[in-house]
């Protein structure tokens, strides 16, 4: 029983050690991916890349190259036929930046070393939550610093996830990197809460369902709020060149390295519909759990009032994107509102608001 | 800023509808937008025509879903009655100056006041009016054949071409063949092959907006049909569920009362278990009610464990454990000596550490020195754990009954529960009754462990604290229909997977003999606008079809003059 316990202050304590390891590692890609930025601005390719707003840009781009296996023994090479795409209607037919290295190879050097470190940073953060998961021998979510840490370990890896499927996402490298560091100081410094057991209405296995669903869909709702965000400075940017304004030369140096504003509406769009589903499917999963805890599966508590409200946003958002006229700058409001409503869900209903799911000293 | 290029955009659009003509219809189910220039013919039926068609559009919907997450923000933030009425009262206490307004504005019943009702019952409406519609725009879909290639295939949003030397004819029943194959559905529709896939999006799509209804109809089922009560039992009393049996009880407003599950259990033993080390001391660790239970008015005893997360589930009736607390045992002797009153009184736990408070009412059967007929009162004030005398506190220290301390005083005369007035049974209503005064001539008061005795003045008798029980709360409750709710929520995920994964397209193939003689093959793609997959899809098809159909010698694909054309919707790079 006591080298048990032993066990798991040790566990505890090197969980601690890991998480702050990955804090380090995170700052390192941090400064990586400044350096990225730095030594892309110097590039002249970012600047030039921000004029080319013809059409004839994105036709030549749009052809698809097609994999075909070749005939058996046939020598002769087959002309395939090429496909030619158009972008939408509506959209301007901007290019999308170069990234943040601007083509330069010294910032794609310190980009690729962020990308790196960040690999690196999320191995020693998720061996920190796995750590704590075994110190205390449940399900690591038990409180807002479980919570936290997990969320960033969560949104890093699906960031890594995009790359590795080889999605132009780079862009989001420092946002993302920074805001992780943001979390993690938080929750190492103002929501620590010290390894230990859940309080007896956590018991259930519904806990592994619900809040690991629940983490997913905050960490990718996430990051599809920040390609929302790039996507509204970013659009504002091409609207000035395009009545013939000249755009501020920070606004210039770092915005033209962003992929196109369309590209990135479709990209926060896709990610934001992608988890919809999943969202809907937590908060059916946390009234089923509901109904086996507290003997009803509704009962408008703030937090199943805020997920409610969360759900119904990005309902709203989802259906501007179908109607004409809401489409472009104020869909992305609305998907800006419904992350914000996520967040006010995680930190202002659990720290301003009683109800049933106040629990484990925050 | 958006004016700037949406405007352009909208003419551009509707110049492509123009060209696509029936080949870019009805791609989706979804309603036409209405401008608010198309004002009513005038007239009322004019004018309710255009209310209704204003209520079914996307814009509407899109407002009123708006206007529901706004509205269920105040709920959240003012207590509600239907969660904690007691918070309710504090609040409207503590402020003074808003709780009129808020009263008027039904700001501590949201989820049931006259304007959140009117947000989602409009929003209800409007989506029947929606779905009906749509439904029967699907079906008429699903009957008909995917609509013929638009005249300039040029125009779409994934193009490709080659010229071959097999024969048109031959082209178009390859092609077929090959998209087929590929699930699409597809005819011959003139000089060119239309086919068509992807119609499980718009199924999807319907049944999860079908499935929104019947969760909303399901919960509302349960909210009028549910009954749910609560009933305090302490360690080896029994339960058995009528009505008459429960502390309190609510129930629906179309609840029949003949409609309770017979059963009945006993509570055998409490156990709550407690961290006893660390920063979370006395957080419970586990909590369970060990019941022995019988189904149906004779059925057969069995023992069972209601846990917090696991209710006992009796033929859709839920018994949940919800809170526990102490029931020290008191027996009181009279002025003769002879007991009047032995029992387990269960008292309330306020606070974490279960310290607790209740009264002790001798109702009967008491006779004072003088053989006078009396009741007696106590209150009590109990901790499980008691810091210890001269440490300066009277609060439990821990929840686990690791040094139970009593503490008792009296009072005699009449506790006027004949009065009429519903009495709370953990209150003691001391205007008609005497303290009992110690030798001070002050308060008798006495901190008893297990097994003591105080002795009240004069001879009127003594209280002994005999010993302790536990007692557990259990809430009971039945929600009809949460089946169809679950039902409506699993489809709703299903169907809502469908309409966002599933991508909805057209594929026209035209094979028609040139000038010279040889034949030329044109593919043209459209889907709706979010998906890369198209092109991808286009060319895949493409390079199946040129196998059969190989691309003539000599000649070039050249599609590049084909490219200054306006773009299409749906487009996609
Ligand atoms: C209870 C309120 C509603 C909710 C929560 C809701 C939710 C949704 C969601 C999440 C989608 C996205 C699925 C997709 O893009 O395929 C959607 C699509 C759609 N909704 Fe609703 N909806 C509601 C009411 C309505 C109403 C009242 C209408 C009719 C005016 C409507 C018409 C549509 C249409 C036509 C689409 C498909 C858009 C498209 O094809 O892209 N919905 N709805």
């Amino acid at each position: 029983m006591n080298l048990a316990a032993a066990t798991n202050e040790n566990l505890a304590h090197t969980s601690n050690v890991l998480i702050y390891s990955s804090m380090a590692v995170y700052t390192l890609a941090f400064f990586a991916h400044i350096a990225e930025w730095v030594f892309g601005s110097r590039s002249k390719v970012g600047r030039t890349a921000a004029a080319l707003t013809t059409e004839e840009a994105a036709a030549a781009a749009g052809t698809v190259k097609v994999q075909v296996a070749a005939k058996g023994g046939g020598t002769a090479v087959l002309e395939k036929p090429k496909v030619i795409t158009r972008s939408a209607a509506g959209s301007r037919d901007v290019p999308d930046g170069p990234g943040a290295a601007g083509g330069t190879f010294k910032g794609d050097l310190y980009g690729r070393m962020a990308v790196s470190l960040t690999v690196l940073a999320f191995l020693v953060e998720a061996g920190g939550v796995v750590a704590r998961a075994l110190s205390v021998q449940r399900a690591p979510w038990g409180n807002m610093y479980e919570f936290s840490i997990t969320f960033s370990t969560v949104a890093v890896g699906a960031y890594l996830i995009l790359l590795a499927l080889k999605k132009n996402v780079r862009w989001m490298g420092l946002l993302l990197v920074t805001t992780v560091l943001l979390d993690l100081g938080i929750a190492t410094t103002v929501l620590y809460t010290s390894s230990d057991q859940l309080v007896p209405a956590l018991h259930s296995y519904w806990l592994w369902i619900h809040v690991s669903t629940a983490i997913i869909c905050g960490a990718v709702f996430y990051i599809g709020a920040v390609g929302t965000l790039l996507y509204l400075f970013r659009d504002s940017y091409e609207n000035k060149l395009a009545s013939g304004q000249e755009p501020g030369s920070f606004a210039q140096s770092v915005l033209s390295r962003l992929p196109s504003a369309s590209t990135l509406d479709k990209f926060s769009y896709r990610i934001n519909a992608a988890v919809f589903p999943l969202w809907t499917f937590t908060i059916i999963a946390g009234a089923i759990w509901a109904g086996d805890a507290w003997g009803r599966y509704w009962g408008w508590d703030p937090k199943e009032v805020w997920s409610f409200i969360t759900w119904v946003a990005y309902a709203a958002y989802l259906h501007a994107r179908a109607t004409a006229g809401w489409k472009g700058r104020k869909a992305a409001y609305l998907a800006l509102v419904a992350f914000g409503c996520w967040l006010f869900n995680y930190y202002g209903v659990n720290i301003f608001v009683t109800g049933k799911h106040s629990y484990a000293g925050v | 800023m958006s004016n700037t290029t949406s405007n352009p955009s909208q003419e551009r659009d509707q110049e492509n509808a123009a060209e696509l003509g029936a080949a870019g219809s009805q791609l989706s189910t979804a309603p036409r937008e209405e401008t608010l220039a198309n004002l009513p013919a005038m007239g009322v039926i004019g004018w309710i025509r255009w209310f209704w068609r204003q209520l079914t559009s996307m814009r509407v919907a899109l407002i009123l879903l708006f206007l529901l997450s706004l509205g269920a923000i105040p709920g959240s933030l003012i207590p509600q009655n239907s969660v904690d009425e007691l918070k309710v009262q504090t609040f409207k206490d503590a402020h003074t100056v808003v709780t009129p307004i808020y009263e008027k504005l039904q700001f501590f019943d949201v989820y049931s006041s006259v304007w959140f009702s009117a947000i989602y019952i409009l929003l209800f409406v409007s989506l029947i009016g929606c779905i009906v519609p749509r439904t029967a725009t699907f079906v008429g879909q699903l009957r008909s054949r995917p609509p013929g290639a638009p005249k300039r295939l040029t125009r779409l949003p994934a193009y490709t071409t080659w010229r071959t030397e097999a024969e048109p004819e031959k082209v178009h029943e390859a092609a077929l063949a090959i998209v087929r194959k590929r699930r699409y559905r597809a005819h011959l529709a003139g000089d060119a092959v239309a086919a068509e896939k992807g119609y499980l999006r718009e199924a999807g799509n319907l049944i999860f907006h079908i499935a929104l209804i019947v969760m909303l109809v399901a919960f509302a089922w349960g909210q009028l049909f549910k009954y749910e009560g609560a009933k305090l039992v302490v360690e080896g009393d029994g339960f058995s569920n009528t009505t008459t049996q429960y502390d309190n009880f609510k129930s629906g407003s179309l609840y029949d009362d003949d409609e309770l599950t017979p059963f009945s259990f006993t509570l055998d033993d409490f156990i709550g278990t407690y961290e006893r080390k660390g920063p979370q001391i006395g957080t419970p660790r586990t909590y369970e009610a060990r019941v022995t239970f019988s189904d149906g008015a004779y059925g057969k005893p069995e023992k069972k464990v209601i846990k917090v997360n696991e209710p006992l589930v009796v033929h859709g009736t839920k018994v949940y454990l919800n809170a526990h607390g102490y029931a020290p045992v008191v027996s009181v002797k009279d002025g003769r000596g002879k007991e009047v009153y032995k029992a387990a009184v269960p008292l309330l736990p306020i606070d974490n550490n279960v310290t607790s408070s209740g009264a002790i009412k001798v109702l009967d059967g008491y006779r004072n020195k003088n053989g006078k007929i009396e009741q007696l009162g106590f209150q009590a004030f109990f901790v499980p754990t008691f810091a210890g005398k001269g440490k300066g506190t009277m609060w439990s220290q821990f929840p686990a009954a690791d040094f139970p301390v009593l503490a008792l005083n009296g009072y005699h005369g009449s506790i006027g529960v004949d009065s009429g007035i519903a009495q709370n049974v953990y209150q003691l209503d001391t205007s008609k009754m005497k303290e009992f005064k110690d030798a001070d001539g002050k308060q008798l008061k006495q901190r008893l462990l297990v097994g003591e005795t105080m002795k009240l003045p004069d001879g009127a008798g003594s209280i002994t604290f005999e010993g302790l029980q536990e007692w557990a709360s259990f809430q009971i409750s039945e929600q009809p229909a949460s089946g169809w709710a679950l039902t409506g929520a699993v489809a709703a995920i299903a169907g809502l997977a469908g309409s966002l994964f599933i991508q909805r397209r057209r594929v026209w193939i035209r094979a028609v003999r040139g000038a010279d003689g040889v034949t030329v093959v044109e593919m043209a793609g459209l889907g709706r606008s979010e998906s890369a997959k198209l092109p991808e899809e286009l060319a895949d098809l493409a390079v199946t079809l040129n196998a059969e159909a190989p691309t003539a010698p000599g000649t070039d694909s050249d599609v590049a003059e084909a490219s200054s054309v306006e773009p299409a919707e749906g487009a996609e790079k």
